[in-house]
């Protein structure tokens, strides 16, 4: 395991009496996505903030890329980039003059600013939007310029708070191009999100955070792993034979079978794939036809549903 | 616009211009206070240009303001509308850019709304830049009000004995004294949750402030207690003085009374604003 982008021990903040982030433990190694999931008010975008330097942290510590972000804030400011609900840039100002003013503020002179401004709008494919003020840009566009704005330097490690919430799929998976992109070229991204995919399609490893606290942390494969190994679903010939297909496989899989809504179709979570094949054996022995099979793992939405009790989507405030 | 045409006008991310531009890390060295500041100046001033109607607080206001007031009150109050004018010309630029202060405090309620601030408190630079640039951008809006209102003032016979160097004294001291009151603006706005609260609030302490001294009326005719108050009001200082210079006189007493004000406003505000900012949540 290489170096450590991100360390956090107990880090804790509250808001009055909601304690949104309640002893979070991270170790992000640096290079590639991470992801952190959880429900809206699970406490995601507050310990972003506080990564990001823009929250002290009550209690417990927080080192990004080596420095403490309370001792050493500017260190962290100058090595991250930062994108998301938060951190925004002005609606009122064009794609360029926004990228310019940040150059500016960063140090370029103004002519290497106006480079710099007009090479991201190109990599970025707004080079025509480049005029026009941003308030006019589409979801997606201003998603863009939201990411380019967080790389006028490029940063070591660039925090993206929920990118693609509330974007249509095309412009989605366009973020998800560039996220790959960056990473290929050595960046490390903390990526937060609600959407089970997302974390699925992006990230290497992922902490689960619900009520301020992380409850699993793992690779996509491990937090499916540890909700079991998948399920087996079955279409059969004659629908008339399901009750004692669900009886076979009951016997071999040993877990319980459950009838889908389809009539001729039923499916079982099962804890050792090994057995699958012998359940399949079992089913045609008994004189029963099947159609169709399928084997799936469990999808992160049944991961969380086990880890927290309930599901992903549900707002927890 | 159809956003869908948009789209499909703008090339897609192709990955070599995003290694490209990944590629070039550059690594200017951070900038100083000045240049900072004056870079979100020039921000301001750009926001001024894409939406020139965010100005119609400097504009139409002191218009409609010197223009009811000579006309509704001049007969009433001096005898004649020309002699009110006179009187009244120097308080009505006091109160243009005492109200144009609360812009400051609303622009930046907006901007925390909007995640901008955010992105700005994120940078590494000098922390106070980001207001220092808005107020400085401000300065401009002081500018453009004073301009309105002596121009207004002159053409309906405004007459400064003070001539051109009182007039440009006065406004110079008005615009010192109005970027160390937006600090108190800064603070609200830090404090309060929506830009119209902080509208609201600014008001509410706006309208006694500007009324209860002597920008429209002599207050001799006030009772005891609201004279007090009259007295003890900066704005009434900061009249007097603007008053002064543009009809000839340096009233130097006055003078230093409204730079001391005006550094207490400062150092008072200035630091619980930014305290509040760097501990904003």
């Amino acid at each position: 395991m290489g170096k450590l982008a991100i360390e956090t021990r107990g880090l804790k903040k509250s808001f009055g009496k909601t304690h949104a982030v309640a002893g979070v433990d991270l170790a992000v190694s640096a290079g590639g996505v991470y992801g952190v999931l959880g429900p809206n008010g699970a406490g995601k975008t507050t310990t972003i903030r506080m990564l990001a330097t823009l929250l002290r942290p009550d209690a417990g510590e927080a080192q990004v890329l080596g420095y403490d972000v309370v001792r050493d804030a500017r260190a962290v400011q100058s090595r991250v980039g930062l994108t998301g609900q938060f951190a925004s840039v002005d609606e009122d100002l064009t794609g360029v003059e926004n990228l310019l003013l940040l150059a500016r503020l960063l140090g370029y002179s103004r002519r290497r600013g106006r480079e710099r401004a007009a090479d991201l709008l190109d990599a970025f494919g707004l080079a025509e939007a480049a005029d026009r003020p941003v308030k006019k840009y589409s979801g997606g566009m201003r998603r863009r310029i939201d990411i380019a704005a967080s790389l006028v330097v490029t940063p070591e490690l660039i925090f993206l708070d929920e990118p693609t919430t509330g974007l249509d799929p095309r412009s989605r998976n366009q973020v998800w191009e560039i996220v790959r992109g960056m990473v290929a070229e050595g960046a490390t991204v903390l990526l937060t999100t609600q959407y089970l995919d997302e974390a699925d399609q992006l990230a290497d490893r992922i902490a689960v955070i619900d009520h301020g606290k992380v409850i699993a942390e793992g690779s996509s494969g491990e937090l499916k792993a540890s909700v079991g190994a998948g399920s087996l679903h079955v279409r059969l010939r004659a629908p008339e034979q399901r009750a004692e297909a669900e009886r076979v496989l009951a016997g071999v899989l040993e877990v319980p079978a459950e009838p889908s809504a389809d009539p001729a179709a039923l499916s079982a979570r099962i804890s050792d794939p090994e057995r699958v094949a012998r359940a399949l054996a079992e089913l045609s022995r008994s004189g029963i036809d099947v159609t169709e099979f399928a084997l799936g793992q469990p999808s992160l939405d049944e991961v969380f549903l086990t880890l927290t009790g309930h599901a992903a989507e549900e707002d927890a405030a | 616009m159809n956003t869908t045409t948009a789209e499909q006008a703008s090339a897609p991310v192709t990955e070599d211009a995003l290694r490209s531009v990944l590629l070039a890390g550059e690594r200017p060295s951070r900038p100083g206070p000045v240049l900072t500041s004056l870079t979100f100046g020039w921000r301001a001033l750009l926001k001024i240009k894409h939406v020139p109607e965010q100005l119609v607080d400097v504009t139409m206001f002191p218009i409609m303001f010197t223009l009811m007031f000579t006309y509704l009150f001049g007969g009433a109050l001096a005898g004649s509308t020309q002699e009110y004018l006179q009187f009244l010309l120097p308080g009505i630029l006091v109160q243009a850019n005492v109200m144009i202060t609360m812009n400051t405090g609303i622009t930046l309620n907006t901007d925390i709304q909007k995640g901008v601030f955010d992105r700005f408190r994120s940078l590494p630079v000098w922390r106070p830049s980001p207001l220092v640039g808005a107020l400085l951008g401000d300065v401009m809006r002081y500018s453009i009000g004073s301009a309105i209102v002596i121009t207004l003032g002159l053409v309906l016979g405004f007459r400064p004995e003070g001539g051109a160097v009182g007039v440009v004294l006065s406004v110079a001291l008005l615009l010192v004294f109005s970027f160390c009151l937006s600090w108190l603006w800064t603070m609200l706005s830090l404090i309060l949750r929506t830009p119209n609260s902080v509208a609201g609030v600014s008001m509410m302490v706006m309208f006694p402030l500007t009324f209860v001294s002597n920008i429209f009326v002599d207050p001799k005719t006030m009772p005891g207690w609201m004279q007090a108050v009259v007295e003890v009001n900066p704005i009434s200082h900061l009249a007097t003085v603007v008053r002064g210079l543009m009809h000839g006189s340096v009233p130097a007493g006055e003078i230093g009374w409204v730079l001391v004000s005006s550094v207490l406003l400062l150092a008072v505000f200035g630091p619980i604003t930014m305290v509040l900012y760097r501990n904003k949540k």
